[in-house]
């Protein structure tokens, strides 16, 4: 579909959701607008593909979830070297006991395995479905579901009950039932 | 016939037999059970307070720039060069 005046409106609109998309994503505001530029620039690049009338959001979360997948895989080594400076930075901030929940929510956000985090976040914050979701991610509706359990269960884990203990039979569990995986 | 003695399947059953019960032992009634509504609905509360407090901070300029800037039909396909790429203009000219 050609860019009319009312698409483009829609596409500045969805720029705070794919904002706020990719900080939970990856933790880093300046990471995340680049994230997003590219994210805008590949859609306006390609929107001949997009269908008029699916889901645009959904479309660009997409878009915005590859990149920074292929990102991901390349910063990796990068990102493990800065990660004792990132972590200060964190610490930094002012002490106010709101502040300082915000950031430890934050922190265990980060503890997440990525596919985890993603899921949880598409549909505990974004809003949307399980189906969008999924077709958001590329795998089963399933798949999305035990994601996102396992996300708030090992979030709950790492905030309100002791950790390490916890993770021992949990992994456990997980050997033993699952083994269909993700 | 004593099988159990013999063949090494029986002990492997008879490990799983000893996992399996002690395995849901685990999983549900303790930590599933007990964590759930009020701490459940807390993450699910502070997630959403993180996205929407960067929800709320708005289309930054230089995103609304860049769209406005795009958008411009064709005017000067130069101005669309916004990578380090160089655009080859395929012969025209």
């Amino acid at each position: 579909m050609p860019l009319t005046d009312s698409l483009r409106d829609d596409i500045l609109a969805s720029v705070p959701s794919l904002r706020a998309f990719a900080i939970s994503l990856s933790g880093n505001g300046d990471r995340a607008d680049d994230l997003v530029q590219e994210t805008l620039l590949r859609a306006l690049a390609n929107i001949d593909s997009f269908q008029p009338g699916s889901n645009l959001a959904a479309w660009l979360f997409t878009i915005l979830r590859n990149l920074f997948r292929s990102d991901y895989r390349k910063r990796r080594r990068e990102v493990e070297d800065a990660e004792g400076s990132y972590a200060k930075t964190l610490k930094t901030q002012p002490a106010q006991s709101a502040h300082l929940e915000f950031e430890e929510f934050r922190a265990a956000l980060e503890k997440l395995p990525q596919d985890q985090r993603e899921a949880l976040i598409l549909v505990g914050a974004s809003g949307f479905s399980y189906e969008d979701a999924a077709a958001i991610c590329g795998c089963a509706v399933g798949t999305i579901k035990s994601r996102v359990n396992r996300a708030r269960s090992k979030l709950s884990a790492l905030l309100y009950v002791d950790g390490a203990e916890d993770f021992g039979p949990d992994e456990t569990v997980r050997a033993v039932i699952g083994g269909s995986g993700g | 016939m004593k099988l159990q003695g013999l063949n090494p399947r029986g002990s492997v059953e008879q490990v799983m037999k000893d996992v399996k019960p002690q395995a849901s032992k685990n999983a549900a009634p303790g930590k599933q059970g007990g964590l759930n509504a009020e701490i459940q609905s807390r993450i699910g509360h502070q997630l959403r307070a993180m996205y929407d407090d960067i929800v709320r901070q708005g289309v930054p300029d230089r995103f609304a720039d860049l769209i406005r800037k795009l958008d411009l039909p064709e005017a000067d396909p130069q101005t669309g060069n916004t990578g380090g790429q160089t655009v080859k203009n395929d012969g025209r000219e």
